[in-house]
């Protein structure tokens, strides 16, 4: 076992874990945040994506011992209080969403386009959600719900 | 004193935005592996690595001596306390063990089951665990298969053949025991031209993003059993774990948590399901099972894989005179629970959209070495559409004519309807030309050509395809079911006056909360905030069927409707009491209760909600509450219909096609919600495309799925499809008091056999007449080569 120390959704957790264990079984099951899922074991389907040091990761490709010492934003920590992420708000306007089992690794993807390009072209939403897989929608609701957010300046 | 109240908006048919977003959005939503248990051990399979071969021996000791290993059972132990596994169509089936005892059938059978205390261990146990197996050969190809080669899937079934041939059509008397050739044999002698063609639907793996799960928590001390499931239908998991473990229907809760996406594979239940049941029962312990998505490859059930040899008989001028088709379905190593009656409902729409004289259908349904195939989005309706649509396209590229108008040529005109089809549906209500024309004009379809034609001129492959479709929904009436056919709704309006009402469709994606919440708040005058509606849960939602088959607006949607009346009814009958006023004369609006033409004359909604709970005094001839209850047991299904266009370009240097355009215009009936209809038709659309384009489920000549990651399956990401544009058309169905088809499934069966024909349209230069799916680039740059690669 190992002792680790991550700073998540803005509160240092402290944990021992085996040093293989990945990041998400430790947001899941350690610190009871399931809002990062479990979609595939071969790092593309990105429903476990969170904010790693701000940079979007994959946390089902990272063990929660490289995480040590980091800054981690998961879905749960995106929307301030009662006010939801100009992204999370997005999703519901524009029905970016249907089972949902995709959507916080989607939002938390959103997040880090944004950053890198807040006035994005449609084309370049698309590439940029291309670590994420959507069986749902068909991506049309969930670029839009992009284009919402980045229309209101937000990331 | 009621001063005016304010109207509320009319929801049902507005885009109202989703009740079920903000849990989910947030990342507070419940699934199946977010539920927990003190003491919670976790169970891994050990799957078979082969495709065929009898078990010689299995080692379980290492696995046994692991750390944090609570028990490890093999086939040969599960079968000594669970029997085989029941399936829910009427036809011949072999034995299927939930988990494999002395042969395994296909890679990915389970073997041996461990529990233990974390799920890295019971990994790692499963791991530990070797099995030594006599393998045999695969059988792989299903027409060969029908000769017996290479083996036998199951000794008792000769030739590999579970089903069939079994004839339908024309000519053939309902139980299928009497064929009459002579109409469809005079057709094809009467035929100007016949078009020929061996078309193939391939596998697919549905992949909800959600894998499968299971908890299940026995507890001894109140012989009680607890299921957690990712499952489109908890009450038929109820049943059928209750009769798989010995215990009455009343023992057993079934939770239907957020499922996230479900797509028909979540319909089937699964040998994990009763193991995880029988185990848990077994130690007296909670356990949990979660699928990893290379186990869901092979562990899930699979969809498509029909191969279908068409004839199609018509005049020069179009005119379609019949059609015969021999299909045969690879439906894999074994019966699950609807996988027979599958391929049924692709001779079941075998008329299409067309009003056809002749037709006859032939099935043959075969075992291989492969995964189980059961329903996947469409289930056997995208199959006779690809095969018709595909085979009139056909014909309209022989006889040098507008693909539309070779469609419009054999349409069931609209006043034909209700419309007795040569396959024994009865199509409810349709208007196909309309919803041609509106493609038509939505595609600005001479436009569309004349840029196809300038692209061409630039040296470009461009092509066009249209596709008409007409699909079975809201199953369906209780005959056609042997779980039965209606679905259950409970109302109840509370003390405080807010509505909880609970549904048995059980949805995973469909947003069932907000559009049924959208019915109810209309019809009780109340603020959709009011109201909750509750599903998935066997001990709050007393029965139902679930969510499959467009079902959950045309059927669960009708039985709310009615649930909601009666206590309506009853509640205006409360009201009368209280206002002096007739029953009749009394309106819900705006959050008030009023007598008609007198809005003085009101109470508030929870005024009167309080008063049937204390009724003093109780008016006479009435019982004290506000809730109720309803069954809606359809009459016939629904037919919902729609046509998609595409526009397509194929790289001539790569072979590589790209999507420019796709039109559908989609016609359910009235729409409770048309922003949800969207996102419904969208997925559709995507699935459509994506099994057209680049999803396929590959096996070797071994029987191992090549196809069996996210690395080599291609599920379509956001970059694959352009803006769909999406248009309708409104013919509402007889069937039920709302009006509303289904539309959960419709985007896979227009747009599959529309891409086809737009690629078949872009390579015409090289005298291709079909191409078998998915288009692969190199079979495209094959036939641009001259190298052949086409059917």
């Amino acid at each position: 076992m190992v002792p680790i120390s991550i700073t998540v959704n803005g509160k240092v957790r402290k944990g021992h874990v085996e040093p293989r264990m990945l990041l998400v079984h430790f947001l899941r099951e350690h610190l009871n945040l399931t809002g990062a899922h479990v979609g595939c074991d071969t790092s593309q389907c990105g429903a476990c994506t969170v904010l790693i040091d701000g940079r979007s990761a994959k946390s089902c490709t990272v063990f929660a011992v490289q995480a040590d010492g980091s800054d981690v934003v998961t879905i749960e920590g995106l929307a301030k209080g009662d006010q939801l992420h100009p992204l999370q708000e997005g999703f519901w306007e524009e029905h970016g969403l249907q089972c949902g089992y995709c959507t916080p690794g989607m939002i938390m993807s959103a997040v880090n386009l944004l950053n890198d390009n807040p006035k994005p072209s449609e084309q370049q939403i698309r590439e940029g959600l291309s670590g994420n897989f959507c069986r749902c929608t068909g991506y049309q609701h969930i670029v839009n719900a992009i284009q919402y957010a980045a229309a209101k300046g937000g990331r | 004193m009621a001063t005016s109240s304010p109207t509320l908006p009319k929801l049902v048919g507005s885009r109202v935005k989703r009740r079920e977003d903000p849990r989910l959005i947030q990342g507070r939503a419940t699934y199946v592996d977010d539920v927990k248990i003190p003491g919670l051990q976790h169970i891994a399979f050990k799957r078979s690595d082969i495709a065929h071969g009898r078990i010689v021996s299995i080692d379980t000791s290492a696995a046994e001596t692991m750390e944090g290993v609570e028990a490890v059972f093999t086939g040969r132990h599960i079968a000594e306390f669970l029997r085989p596994m029941p399936i829910g169509t009427p036809f011949p089936s072999p034995d299927h063990h939930a988990v494999a005892v002395d042969m395994v059938r296909f890679a990915g059978e389970p073997v041996a089951v461990v529990v233990a205390a974390d799920r890295y261990v019971a990994r790692d146990a499963a791991d530990a665990i070797t099995v030594s197996y006599d393998s045999l050969p695969a059988v792989v190809d299903p027409e060969q298969a029908m000769q017996g080669k290479p083996a036998l899937v199951h000794e008792k079934f000769a030739n590999n053949v579970a089903l069939g041939p079994i004839p339908s059509g024309t000519g053939v008397s309902p139980d299928g025991k009497k064929v009459d050739d002579s109409a469809v044999e005079a057709a094809f002698k009467n035929a100007e031209i016949v078009v020929s063609q061996r078309m193939y639907n391939h596998r697919l793996v549905p992949n909800a993003m959600e894998p499968r799960g299971v908890v299940a928590h026995y507890e001894p001390g109140r012989s009680q059993l607890t299921i957690w499931s990712s499952t489109q239908n908890p009450h038929i998991l109820k049943s059928m774990v209750s009769g798989m473990l010995g215990l009455g229907e009343d023992q057993v809760r079934a939770i239907a948590p957020e499922v996230g996406g479900g797509f028909g594979a979540k319909i089937n239940i699964y040998g994990e399901e009763y193991v995880c049941a029988a185990v848990s029962k077994r130690l007296g312990i909670p356990v949990k099972w979660i699928e990893d998505r290379s186990e869901a490859f092979v562990a899930t059930t699979h969809g498509r894989d029909i191969l279908c040899y068409i004839d199609v008989a018509a005049k020069r001028d179009g005119k379609v005179l019949g059609i015969k088709m021999r299909l045969i379905a690879d439906i894999g190593a074994y019966n699950m629970l609807l996988t027979a009656a599958i391929p049924t409902l692709t001779m079941l729409m075998a008329n299409a959209t067309y009003d056809i004289p002749a037709i006859r259908a032939t099935l043959t349904e075969v075992f291989t070495n492969k995964t189980p195939t059961d329903a996947y989005r469409g289930a056997g309706r995208p199959e006779a559409t690809f095969f018709v649509e595909r085979a009139l396209d056909m014909l309209a590229r022989e006889l040098k004519m507008d693909p539309a108008e070779v469609r419009r040529k054999n349409f069931i005109p609209k006043n034909k309807f209700p419309y007795q089809t040569q396959m024994g549906a009865v199509y409810d209500s349709g208007d196909y030309e309309a919803s041609l024309d509106a493609a038509l004009k939505a595609s600005d379809w001479k436009n569309l050509l004349k840029e196809r034609d300038e692209l061409r001129k630039q040296g470009r492959l461009a092509g066009v395809g249209l596709a008409m479709y007409v699909e079975v929904c809201g199953i369906g009436p209780s005959a056609t079911l042997p779980t039965g056919g209606w679905e259950h709704a409970q109302v109840t309006v509370e003390r405080d006056g807010r509505i909880s009402a609970s549904t048995g469709a059980s949805p995973h994606g469909q947003g069932n909360e907000t559009t049924f919440a959208q019915m109810l708040a209309d019809q009780f005058g109340v603020p959709i905030e009011h109201v909750t509606i509750h599903h998935g849960d066997t001990a709050v939602v007393k029965q139902g069927i679930g969510t499959f088959g467009s079902r959950s607006q045309a059927v669960g949607g009708a039985a709310l409707h009615m649930a909601g009346t009666k206590v309506r009814t009853k509640m205006a009958q409360f009201a009368g009491a209280l206002l002096e006023a007739a029953p009749e004369d009394i309106v819900f609006e705006g959050g008030k209760i009023m007598v008609t033409g007198a809005p003085a004359k009101a109470k508030s909604f929870a005024e009167v909600a309080s008063f049937a709970y204390i009724p003093v005094p109780l008016p006479e001839g009435m019982e004290p509450g506000l809730s109720g209850d309803a069954y809606f047991e359809p009459t016939n299904n629904t037919y919902p219909f729609g046509c998609h266009i595409v526009l397509l370009e194929v790289d001539r240097e790569t072979g590589e096609p790209k999507l420019l355009r796709v039109v559908a215009a989609d016609d359910a009936g009235n729409l409770i919600n048309p922003l949800i209809v969207e996102g419904q038709i969208h997925g559709g659309l995507a699935q459509g495309i994506g099994q057209a384009m680049i999803e396929e489920a590959v096996y070797n000549e071994d029987g191992q799925l090549l196809t069996g990651s996210f690395m080599d399956y291609a599920l379509p990401r956001a970059t694959d499809f352009p803006r769909f544009e999406m248009h309708s058309t409104c013919t509402p169905t007889p069937v039920n008091p709302l009006g509303a088809k289904g539309v959960g499934e419709a985007g896979t069966l227009g747009s599959t056999p529309a891409v086809v024909c737009a690629a078949v349209d872009a390579l015409s230069e090289f005298g291709v007449k079909h191409i078998d799916m998915m288009l692969r680039p190199e079979k495209l740059w094959r036939i641009i080569q001259g190298k052949g690669g086409a059917a």
